[in-house]
């Protein structure tokens, strides 16, 4: 399994990615720099946090249209996974890889802190294997991650098992107090109906390194290796 | 056809600003003083023309040339057994981590741009403070920031508090370094003129630091970065009457800061430091070209030939004063060693940033400015630099009479609340003491995965070092109040406060810079605070052993009142102290582990509520003397921490500051939900032994199976020590007084400031 990470001009998580799976997960990783057209044979694409482009437009709304985005859309096309974190879903939204749309925050205010989040989905291998009776205590970091999509597609969503995350309190209740941003029904990710574009505003990479004394999200990285394996 | 035009009109405009020489009127229109003008004269041989009094005139400001305090600040300690570059000789001061890691660190005020504009202005700040690290080859790992507003009731303060909050978190957030710290202050001395501090923090390899000096003469010089326009250059004062009258309208007095190219030129720098390209590099901050033509060429003892009209601009027609006066943001110079120029192109269009060949490095000693091939301004470098042709000048001072007026108050003067419980609730809601949540929680703490404080709250910010067993250890403090009260007393309790910060965290205090924030210069009793103050910091710097790498002074900062008066906000020289963690394992956090630990006071209480919040917030005594401090037993009692830590002997380590020991310990509950049951000391008045803030006090958690080694240990250092009580499962209680669950004074100390907000 090879990974590859987006470096978009005015990403900012790129590197923290790339420590995350290749120093702590040991895995195979490289970057892919957004005016390339090659994904150097990789198996999972990520789209990392940041401002790309400076999102002075509409986050991701500019990251879209770069020449690597046109191979990664044909990638997950394919059936290749693709996962977009923060800035990341936000840009695959943009691409139309995943419904929804990520609104500014209903505080309007750019939040981060840690917040909690209940696996939802039993079909994808992000949250397929993990303890769903568990909060995982994840950190959080947008101005832009209000999630939203139509009553419709909501229940196509929900009805086709692609919710992926929901923000929930520190004993796992889904609550409106836990809903850091105002997102529709506490959505924090979500996948394609393929299940294997992901996209979610918590970033896993920033709880997966022992020294930083939280790795509830390595425990998300490493349940997904291990059915990406199998 | 339009611009051939134009650049026709520009060349004309050009000589004729060239060409006539300037007039005393002007210079003093712009700043500078009849004796700095003939000064100007004498260096050049000749009155110089309009261009080059205005570049004058920047260098000289005392934002440049530091004239009213260079005399004092270089009495300050300026190297220490950590340092690899000592103050002042290149962009900020250089730790040295060992493992062949540098540590490059500096603060910097952007007050008067936050005053008027406070999102472009705090923006700006933070964009510039981070080039100064990155622009010696060290990635900044990260951000800090001290802010001081007037009262938070005021809608004015919320205004100018929401929109710095605003600016330092869009920077910061799209730049994508963490803000890991900082302090926030009210006091109505600061209600027209907030300070916005910030400080950057970044790691280089010893073997790529980047100099800011120029070298090697033939050398091409290279602008890199943002395009120049107009922005900033009004700050310097433009009144000539054939130039300003019709264009000062359009001259935007604050700069505009884009965080997307400033990360874009960190990468592109990054990335050309690894190769063998440079000679030299600067970044543009405060009077643009000039400042940086000017201080290259005299630190490297040559001079420049630099063309301005190859200088990429936002506008056509800009004038050469307007070119080399721009603060326009995200720029950088640099000197590149010949041969290697296709290097730098490659890795800038990379970046789709401009890198455009300005000019040479010559022989020297002038810097000389073309336009369109002809010299519009020649100069001496060195006469226009600080600690070169620049003016010193030596200021009087006067104690004023406040000081006296403070040393006759007396704690007898002040009854004892009969309700404590009361006080307690109110300290926890003040803006001084409550949470800044509202506030930390608009800036990402946590890209780029090394704020090990994320999780694990300790009195200073831990950053990891990545691959090492070591980390950076941080803080900011100033109690500008204590400061006031005693200027050298209280700018050594924040030097002390900072290093007990980093002592209590299980680091090992190195170097500090500074940022001197103070009134008019001019007026004698301002300056005695600033004389009084650089004597408190050397005192403190000495004992500690922690050199001071570098900073700035901000001056004039005032509120003119009503009557025409103007009132200095309070003398406010912020401490930016770095340590290091030699071992990660040494990381000791502020929370309450367990219920039923031992909760122990180190240092010795006194009866003193001096420049307390709960002397000035509760009672309305504005003016005191500062806390009790000594700054013999401060040193003792962090050796002790230090040691304890060393040995394992405490489970948690918190100083006592702002709002006394309730509040410390209240903040020692919270990050668990654990209370504490303590017992006062009888020989003290009980507001005192709570709100008090007398200095050199630490509260550590014990064990109980620790309890002996850990008593043998305090006693053989020499340190008081007290047994207060022990953590409960959530009931705070005091003297079997209770006041409450520690959840519920969480409630008040977590949405206090959102609390004012809505109701302002």
């Amino acid at each position: 399994m090879k990974f590859g990470v987006v470096i978009f001009p005015g990403s900012n998580c790129d590197e923290d990615l790339v420590y995350t799976m290749g120093h702590i997960l040991h895995q195979d990783v490289v970057k892919l720099w957004h005016k390339e057209r090659d994904l150097q044979g990789c198996d999972f694409i990520f789209i990392p946090g940041g401002f790309s482009y400076g999102d002075y437009l509409r986050s991701g709304a500019i990251a879209r249209f770069s020449p690597i985005m046109d191979e990664v859309i044909a990638h997950a096309n394919k059936g290749g996974y693709v996962m977009g974190i923060c800035n990341g879903f936000q840009i695959l939204t943009e691409a139309r890889l995943l419904p929804g749309a990520l609104l500014h925050n209903a505080s309007r205010k750019f939040v981060c802190r840690n917040v909690y989040l209940k696996p939802e989905s039993r079909s994808a291998i992000l949250t397929a294997s993990l303890d769903h009776n568990k909060a995982f205590r994840i950190p959080i970091a947008h101005g832009e991650g209000n999630f939203f999509t139509s009553a419709d597609d909501l229940k196509r969503i929900e009805d086709n098992d692609q919710v992926l995350f929901r923000y929930c309190s520190a004993t796992g209740e889904v609550t409106e107090e836990s809903n850091p941003n105002g997102s529709l029904s506490n959505i924090a990710g979500v996948c394609n109906t393929g299940k294997n574009v992901f996209g979610m505003m918590p970033h896993p990479e920033r709880a997966a390194d022992y020294e930083l004394d939280n790795t509830d999200g390595r425990e998300i990285f490493e349940a997904a290796l291990a059915l990406v394996k199998a | 056809m339009e611009v051939p035009n134009l650049a026709a009109k520009a060349k004309e405009m050009a000589k004729t600003a060239a060409q006539e020489p300037a007039t005393l009127e002007q210079a003093r229109e712009m700043g500078l003083l009849p004796e700095e003008f003939d000064k100007i004269r004498e260096i050049l041989g000749r009155t110089p023309n309009f261009t080059e009094m205005c570049v004058y005139s920047v260098m000289w400001s005392e934002h440049c040339s530091y004239k009213n305090s260079i005399k004092w600040l270089k009495t300050l300690p300026k190297d220490g057994p950590h340092m690899l570059v000592k103050a002042g000789e290149e962009n900020a001061g250089l730790v040295d981590i060992g493992d062949g890691i540098g540590c490059a660190f500096k603060i910097e005020s952007h007050n008067h741009p936050s005053a008027i504009e406070p999102y472009q202005g705090a923006a700006t700040g933070v964009g510039g403070i981070n080039r100064d690290i990155f622009t010696m080859g060290a990635r900044p790992v990260a951000q800090l920031n001290s802010l001081r507003f007037g009262k938070l009731s005021d809608p004015r303060t919320q205004w100018l508090m929401t929109g710095v909050v605003k600016g330092i978190g869009d920077y910061g957030n799209a730049f994508g370094i963490p803000i890991v710290g900082g302090e926030v202050y009210f006091d109505e001395s600061y209600q027209a003129n907030p300070l916005v501090n910030a400080m950057s923090v970044g790691l280089v390899n010893t073997s790529r630091i980047i100099s800011s000096k120029a070298r090697g003469v033939g050398n091409p010089v290279y602008i890199v970065g943002s395009a120049t326009g107009k922005d900033g250059i009004k700050g310097a004062s433009f009144a000539s009457k054939d130039i300003t009258e019709d264009s000062a309208r359009d001259l935007p007095s604050v700069q505009v800061g884009d965080p997307f190219q400033e990360k874009l030129l960190l990468e592109a720098t990054m990335e050309l430091a690894q190769t063998d390209a440079i000679a030299g590099m600067q970044d543009m901050g405060a009077a643009g070209i000039t400042c940086s033509t000017s201080e290259m060429s005299a630190g490297g003892k040559v001079g420049m030939d630099i063309h301005l009209d190859r200088v990429p601009l936002r506008q056509q027609g800009m004038k050469p004063f307007e070119i080399l006066l721009s603060e326009s943001q995200e720029r950088m110079l640099i000197v590149i060693r010949k041969g290697h120029e296709d290097e730098v192109k490659r890795i800038f269009d990379k970046w789709d940033l401009h890198a455009e060949e300005i000019g040479v490095v010559t022989e020297g000693p002038m810097v000389r400015y073309y336009m369109h091939g002809e010299v519009v301004g020649e100069i001496p470098a060195d006469s226009l630099v600080l600690g070169g042709g620049a003016p010193v000048y030596e200021r009087e001072f006067r104690e004023p009479a406040y000081y006296a007026e403070a040393k006759k108050f007396s704690m007898d003067q002040v009854a004892e609340p009969k309700d404590l419980v009361v006080v307690a609730r109110q300290l926890l809601a003040n803006p001084n003491i409550c949470s800044k949540r509202w506030i930390y929680e608009q800036y990402d703490s946590m890209v780029g995965t090394v704020n090990m404080s994320a999780n694990r709250p300790s009195d200073a910010a831990v950053v990891n070092i990545k691959n090492s067993n070591k980390a950076l250890v941080m803080t900011v403090d100033c109690n500008g109040r204590y400061v006031n009260a005693d200027p050298e007393t209280g700018t050594m309790i924040a030097v002390s406060e900072a290093a007990r910060n980093i002592t209590c965290s299980g680091g090992e205090p190195s170097a500090i810079t500074n940022c001197l924030n103070f009134g008019n210069p001019y007026n004698p009793e301002v300056y005695w605070q600033f004389v009084g103050a650089i004597k408190g910091m050397s005192a403190a710097c000495r004992k500690f052993g922690t050199p001071v790498t570098g900073g700035n002074v901000s001056f004039y900062n005032q509120t003119v009142a009503e009557d025409g008066s103007a009132r200095p906000v309070f003398p406010t020289p912020t401490i930016g102290m770095l340590g290091v963690m030699k071992d990660k394992s040494l990381l000791t956090t502020l929370d309450f582990k367990y219920k039923g630990d031992l909760i122990y006071l180190l240092g010795q209480p006194k009866d003193d509520i001096s420049s307390s919040e709960y002397l000035v917030s509760f009672h309305g005594i504005r003016n005191s003397p500062a806390p009790w401090f000594d700054l013999d037993e401060e040193f003792r009692v962090q050796q002790c921490v230090a040691g304890l830590i060393r040995n394992n002997y405490i489970s948690s380590a918190h100083d006592v500051s702002d709002g006394g020991l309730f509040v410390t310990l209240v903040e020692m509950g919270m990050p668990g939900d654990l209370g504490f049951d303590i017992v006062s000391d009888s020989e003290i008045r009980r507001d005192a032994f709570l709100f008090g803030e007398s200095q050199s006090r630490v509260v550590v958690t014990v064990v109980e199976e620790d309890e002996d080694k850990f008593l043998d240990f305090v006693v053989e250092s020499g340190v008081q020590v007290m047994l207060l009580g022990h953590v409960t499962k959530g009931r705070v209680t005091v003297d079997d007084l209770n006041f409450g669950l520690i959840t519920d004074l969480k409630e008040i100390y977590d949405n206090a400031i959102a609390e004012e907000l809505t109701q302002g």
